[in-house]
């Protein structure tokens, strides 16, 4: 379970947010919403443990955490603004070789599997630069499937999918939290998420 | 709650070897998807120093006197050249904020991606070497040395380049890396091109072979770690 005290981040002089508590127990979503620039990004980052807080802490498991700490790393998939794709790979070696970064199950099976769901099954042997943005964020979303960790940090995962993709994405994220993982999501536009353990976090 | 998803026990530390290897298979197939721009690299090698007999003439005496410094120096400089791509691209797309949240440890993907870049850039310098110091006139043994002590001093530059790749990111100024960079190398020139010097003087290289094998060792603990010091600074 994660938590955090009191957290605040800092841009140069400004101070973007400050004291943000949070606590997520297994099934638990949080929503962050907030205008561009109020530092959606930079809390969901510091969740991730890749950046530090200008104060506050952040617990994982009751255990203090700073960045990059090994056990925070070893459960939490972040997928942020960038892809992290190479356009010289196709979509399958893209998903594997993300997949296996992380653990991932990176069967060739189990890779088909993903992008067919996300129904990028025709675009698998393309290389990445041939894909369109709503094509290379179903990638990074098929991740999902592949790597099982208990926190899912996703920033403006919605971000240039469909509709179709954005339903399927609701469905991923729901059963997640049935299953007793966390979710912390910055969005901009709707996710469809609702239900008692899904709270919202407003950044002004 | 029963679901192993959510309540997993932390995965036991995954192997640094796992990391590295998964770093290095994934750049060399990257490098090999992109062949034109290593050729670049590997053609300004033997530009610069096909250059150096044009501009000073065809005396063999001088020839063979300043060819050791020559091929060191055009190594360096084409070295530098391939440095950029080590972390740049990486960190512009965002897979290295994803390789520092993997649970492999991140200076063993870092010299994973060291590897692969000296395998693709510093191999070839080295193996065109031979070939090219014939062309200043140098004997078999000045060549074997030259060629060994490149082998043992192209990896210690591309180790101690990436610190200063990886210093530099997020910054749009190129020529800082090669001003934070070039200094360090001084060392690595140094006993390089002396090895060469020595043997044709007929003292033996065995001591400045053994400083760029020590040079090494060094930098494949000390480089990899200061690497990924400075990777982690460059994504807070």
């Amino acid at each position: 379970m994660l938590e955090s005290k009191q957290l605040a981040a800092q841009r140069g002089t400004a101070t973007l947010f400050s004291g943000i508590d949070f606590k997520l127990a297994p099934g638990d979503a949080l929503l962050v919403t907030g205008a561009n620039g109020s530092g959606k990004t930079t809390l969901l980052r510091t969740a991730a443990g890749l950046c530090h807080a200008a104060q506050g802490t952040l617990s994982w498991r009751g255990v203090p955490v700073a960045p990059f700490d090994p056990d925070l790393r070893a459960a939490v998939t972040y997928i942020g603004h960038a892809a992290a794709l190479k356009d010289e790979l196709t979509a399958e070696e893209n998903l594997a070789s993300l997949a296996s970064l992380h653990e991932g199950s990176a069967a060739s099976d189990a890779i088909v599997a993903a992008l067919a769901l996300w129904s990028l099954e025709r675009q698998r042997a393309l290389p990445a630069r041939a894909l369109s943005m709503g094509q290379r964020r179903r990638i990074g979303l098929a991740r999902l499937a592949l790597v099982s960790r208990p926190l899912w940090i996703l920033d403006e995962p919605a971000a240039a999918l469909d509709t179709a993709g954005v339903a399927l994405l609701c469905d991923m994220i729901g059963m997640h939290l049935a299953r007793g993982g966390m979710a912390i999501i910055a969005t901009h536009q709707d996710i469809a998420l609702s239900g008692p353990s899904v709270r919202g976090l407003s950044l002004s | 709650m029963t679901d192993a998803t959510a309540e997993a026990a932390a995965p036991s530390p995954p192997g640094a070897w796992r990391g590295a290897a998964w770093a290095m298979r994934r750049d060399l197939r990257l490098a090999m998807r992109s062949k034109a721009e290593l050729g670049v690299q590997l053609l300004f090698y033997v530009i610069v120093v096909a250059l150096v007999p044009l501009g000073v003439g065809p005396d063999p005496a001088l020839l063979r006197a300043l060819g050791p410094g020559v091929l060191w120096v055009a190594a360096l400089l084409a070295s530098l050249l391939a440095l950029p791509r080590l972390f740049a691209m990486d960190f512009a797309d965002g897979t290295l904020e994803q390789m520092a949240l993997s649970p492999y440890p991140l200076p063993a993907l870092i010299s994973g991606k060291i590897a692969a870049h000296w395998l693709a850039t510093g191999l070839p310098l080295v193996a065109a070497s031979p070939l090219l110091g014939l062309q200043f006139g140098l004997g078999g043994d000045e060549l074997t040395v030259l060629a060994l002590g490149l082998l043992l001093g192209t990896p210690t530059l591309s180790l101690m380049g990436a610190v200063g790749a990886a210093l530099t990111l997020g910054l749009r100024n190129g020529a800082l890396l090669a001003l934070l960079v070039l200094p360090l190398y001084v060392p690595i020139l140094i006993f390089g091109a002396g090895a060469v010097d020595a043997v044709r003087t007929g003292l033996g290289a065995t001591a400045e072979l053994s400083l760029l094998a020590a040079a090494l060792m060094a930098s494949l603990v000390g480089a990899t770690l200061a690497a990924a010091a400075a990777v982690r600074m460059a994504l807070d």
